[in-house]
């Protein structure tokens, strides 16, 4: 799982654009998700972000992840459906639960927990999108300018993911290979995980040993004048998700604050549908997906 | 002129050790010198190269007496972090060296830490990855890449500020024998265009010998050889014949001096002898300088003969094959295919050396051997169980106390009941192999066949040579022993057959003799210096060829009819 979530450079305009407007880009998604309960809205948005993901030969990752977001949403809506007590539609009484009153689950508490479950799912995919295509050294370089050590233990940070990540499956191919272990091809049981987890504890010392070593020669704890940036000229793609982003902001903002996809919960459930909202629905992937048609100079 | 680096008496002990790692060392290095660190295994090369660079004592702690001067300045004033802008250091583990997510970045930081403007740090990048070769991976993540790659990234990372010392422990260790030879040039290179200062540290001492001004040999942390590469092939014949390349070995055994520095001088030293053929001459017709010419057959090959004779196809092994792959496919997901359609018997009792550049498939191979990793086409039959030892043996070791890892029958049978009590992780590297091999081997039913992938990372010769017997000991009990290595000296002493492979194929199977001897990177320093004559790999064959060649008609010894 850890492994699908590391940045690697692919030929997609997402991978070939800077960081630092990659990162709004992505950002955006998230303040339009944050900003929007319509679910049809919030459906378009979904569909956007995985096609963004195809479109930057990231989809499979993305797909993975979706099934996580169903186990993820399932405890989501069952809390907010046994928790809500706003909604009128009761669809099954529990009765007298004691202190906590009468349980009554009602169809409104579950429309709005899926709509939640849609925006945590919504931003664990965006997390993805950008984990998958967003170079952190990259961005790390923006901060380290005015913070360096913490932008470098950020950097170093992620990195020793990968690398733990590493000795444990190497650790783990070793005790597979010990006599007496189980179908070396099959997961070792849970004695087992136990025992390699507290080695790897145990390693990851040493790791972080020999990874201060090599910080200190390349002069972590040197004094450092203040360094300017490399001024690179903004590409098409750079443009191109700078322009995506203001749309996105645009549209989400207009979205949230006119009655262009008015929706509410609570106490019953009220979405009417009108030309404007169809237009929301489409014009948001239109412009989150616009940026990614251009093949041009990605490799 | 003042050194580039000066030890002053300098002894050193480890906060956790009984004894010094460093005695009394006194040595200069001077400004432009390319110096090889040669010893056997825990003598104390890796702490001297951490003092040359500030990690001891700053970074290691311990007891620290005398004074090492880099570059001007006082290791005991400045610590690693100043010592940085003139000192690139590449330590033994590329994978510790790595600290950041992509190549680039990793390229750029030592520059950026010292707050060097960004063009300047751009600018090194580039020029640094194009001497390297490995401006192809700029844009690659530093997890995705091979244990070579992985190696070129952190010397590249040292070497980006253009420091005026490089310090380099083990840097072939990871390398095959090609990005080896290769890596050996480019410090050459760089030594001779850039006047750096190079002091590395070697086992595979006949790799580097006749690139390096001087050798320093160490002993118990103390130097007891400070000279050139021919006083150290002199001093070594009597006072520590482990550090002997395999060249000097065979011309001490076949009682030719002096001996020599690298294969051309080796062959220059036999052509004078009239043991080999003078260079062709311009418009000699073109066999005359084929290297082929210089396979020797009739009696030659009955001298040949004197060793193991190769077991490819073994008389009277009707039983079932220890391991047979048929047609074994490893495709990844959405990647490249690693094994392509592998066919491969092994037969009990039989040694067998699988060589090959980084990334042939060799790991991926003995992976699917133990049935770790599952053919996404083709079949797998095992006569009994695998024995997999994988790259490195401390991932077998989980307890706090050696005899929790293995049963006190086991421990007696390889020899480590003395060591019963002891950490697993305080033993010295070849003790923590043996351990591990004994877990993996010993721990169960007897296995058919014994895999061991890369096992002679970063062992001295001594070492080498234990586990070669050990492995010759196992194949007499009928186990059958396959192990994928880039050492060719190694290979030679533990295999009598050789599969090399190249992009997850067979590129060849054969006698080792066969192999090994008619190679250019898979040959053995013997080998190359006798032209593959008789398919002799070990200087012990080649001095009893040489001997017979010097007694007989020399030339017509050496230079029989072509191979067929």
């Amino acid at each position: 799982m850890l492994a699908t979530l590391f940045y690697r450079r692919l030929a997609s305009p997402l991978h070939a654009t800077r960081a630092t407007v990659a990162a709004g880009w992505a950002a955006v998604l998230v303040v339009a998700t944050l900003l929007t309960d319509n679910p049809l809205v919030l459906g378009a948005l979904f569909a956007g972000v995985l096609a963004a993901g195809a479109g930057a030969g990231v989809g499979h990752e993305l797909a993975r992840t979706s099934r996580t977001v169903l186990i993820v949403a399932l405890p989501i809506v069952l809390v907010n459906v046994i928790t809500s007590r706003e909604g009128l539609t009761v669809f099954a009484r529990l009765g007298d639960l004691g202190p906590f009153g009468q349980g009554n689950l009602t169809v409104e508490a579950l429309v709005y927990g899926t709509i939640i479950a849609l925006k945590v799912g919504l931003l664990m995919l965006v997390t993805t999108l950008a984990s998958l295509t967003i170079d952190p050294d990259e961005l790390l370089v923006v901060f380290r300018r005015h913070s360096f050590r913490s932008a470098l233990t950020a950097s170093l940070a992620t990195r020793m993911i990968g690398v733990l990540a590493a000795d444990s499956q190497r650790l783990a191919e070793a005790q597979r290979t010990r006599p007496g272990a189980v179908d070396p091809t099959k997961r070792s049981p849970v004695g087992e995980r136990v025992r390699l987890l507290s080695a790897i504890v145990g390693s990851s010392l040493d790791r972080s040993m020999d990874v201060a070593a090599t910080l200190e020669l390349r002069g972590f704890a040197a004094e450092r004048p203040r360094a300017s940036g490399l001024r690179l000229p903004f590409s098409r793609h750079d443009r191109a998700f700078a322009v995506s982003a203001a749309c996105v902001l645009a549209l989400a903002l207009v979205g949230a604050f006119t009655q262009m996809a008015p929706f509410t919960a609570y106490p019953l459930v009220r979405m009417p549908v009108s030309l404007a909202t169809i237009t929301l629905c489409v014009a948001l992937p239109v412009a989150l997906l616009f940026p990614l048609l251009d093949r041009r100079g990605i490799e | 002129m003042r050194p580039a680096i000066a030890f002053e008496r300098v002894t050193y002990r480890y906060p956790t050790g009984s004894q010094p790692a460093l005695r009394d060392v006194t040595l200069q290095v001077e400004q432009g010198e390319l110096c090889l660190l040669v010893g056997r295994s825990g003598q104390g090369k890796s702490t001297l190269i951490r003092a040359a660079c500030g990690l001891v004592p700053h970074f290691h702690g311990g007891t620290f007496a005398g004074r090492v001067h880099v570059g001007g300045m006082d290791t005991r004033e400045d610590g690693p972090a100043r010592l940085g802008a003139h000192v690139g250091v590449l330590q033994g583990d590329a994978e510790t060296q790595l600290v950041m997510s992509s190549v680039r970045a990793e390229l750029a930081l030592a520059m950026e830490s010292r707050g060097h403007g960004a063009t300047a740090v751009a600018r090194a990048v580039e020029e640094v990855a194009l001497a390297l070769g490995i401006d192809q991976l700029l844009d690659r993540a530093t997890h995705d890449l091979s244990g070579g790659e992985k190696q070129r990234v952190a010397l590249g990372a040292a070497l980006a500020g253009r420091p005026g010392v490089v310090l380099l422990d083990e840097p072939t260790s990871q390398l095959d024998p090609v990005a080896g030879d290769e890596l050996i040039g480019l410090l050459r290179r760089l030594n001779q265009e850039w006047d750096t200062t190079i002091v590395l540290s070697e086992h595979r001492i006949e790799r580097c010998l006749s690139a390096v001004d001087r050798v320093i040999a160490l002993d118990d942390g103390a130097v007891v050889h400070d000279g050139s590469p021919a006083t150290f092939l002199r001093w070594a014949a009597t006072a520590e014949p482990t550090l002997q390349t395999p060249g000097a070995k065979l011309f001490a055994l076949a009682g030719i001096s002096p001996p020599p520095v690298g294969v051309k001088q080796a062959r220059a030293a036999l052509r004078r002898e009239g043991l080999l053929p003078p260079e062709p001459r311009p418009g000699d017709s073109p066999t005359a300088g084929d290297p082929r010419r210089l396979h020797a057959g009739g009696k030659l090959r009955r001298l040949a003969g004197l060793r193991s004779a190769p077991t490819r196809h073994r008389e009277g092994d009707d039983g079932a094959p220890a391991l047979a792959l048929h047609g074994v496919w490893c495709e990844i997901p959405r990647g490249p295919a690693i094994l392509r359609g592998v066919e491969l018997t092994i037969q009990p009792g039989e040694r067998v050396a699988l060589m090959g550049r980084n990334g042939a498939g060799k790991s991926t191979l003995l992976r699917h051997a133990a049935a770790l990793v599952r053919p996404t086409r083709g079949r797998i039959e095992r006569a009994g169980r695998v024995a997999l030892l994988l790259q490195n043996p401390g991932d077998y070791l989980l307890h706090e106390r050696v005899r929790e890892e293995l049963s006190p029958a086991a421990l007696e049978r390889a020899g480590l009941s003395a060591l019963a009590e002891r950490n697993p992780r305080d033993l010295s590297g070849g003790e923590r192999q043996r351990l591990a091999l004994a877990i993996v081997a010993d721990g169960g039913d007897p296995p058919a066949l014994l895999a061991l992938d890369e096992p002679t990372r970063g062992m001295d010769r001594e070492a080498k040579a234990e586990l070669a017997e050990e492995l010759h000991r196992r194949a007499r009990e009928r186990q059958a022993v396959i192990v994928a290595t880039h050492d060719p000296e190694f290979a030679a002493a533990c295999a009598e057959r050789a599969i090399l492979l190249a992009d997850g194929r067979v590129l060849a199977d054969g006698p080792a003799g066969e192999l090994l001897a008619g190679g250019w990177y898979f040959a053995t320093e013997t080998a190359r210096i006798l032209g593959g004559a008789g398919d002799v790999l070990l200087p012990e064959d080649g001095s009893e060829l040489l001997r017979a060649a010097r007694t007989r008609d020399a030339v017509a010894h050496i230079v029989g009819e072509p191979r067929t």
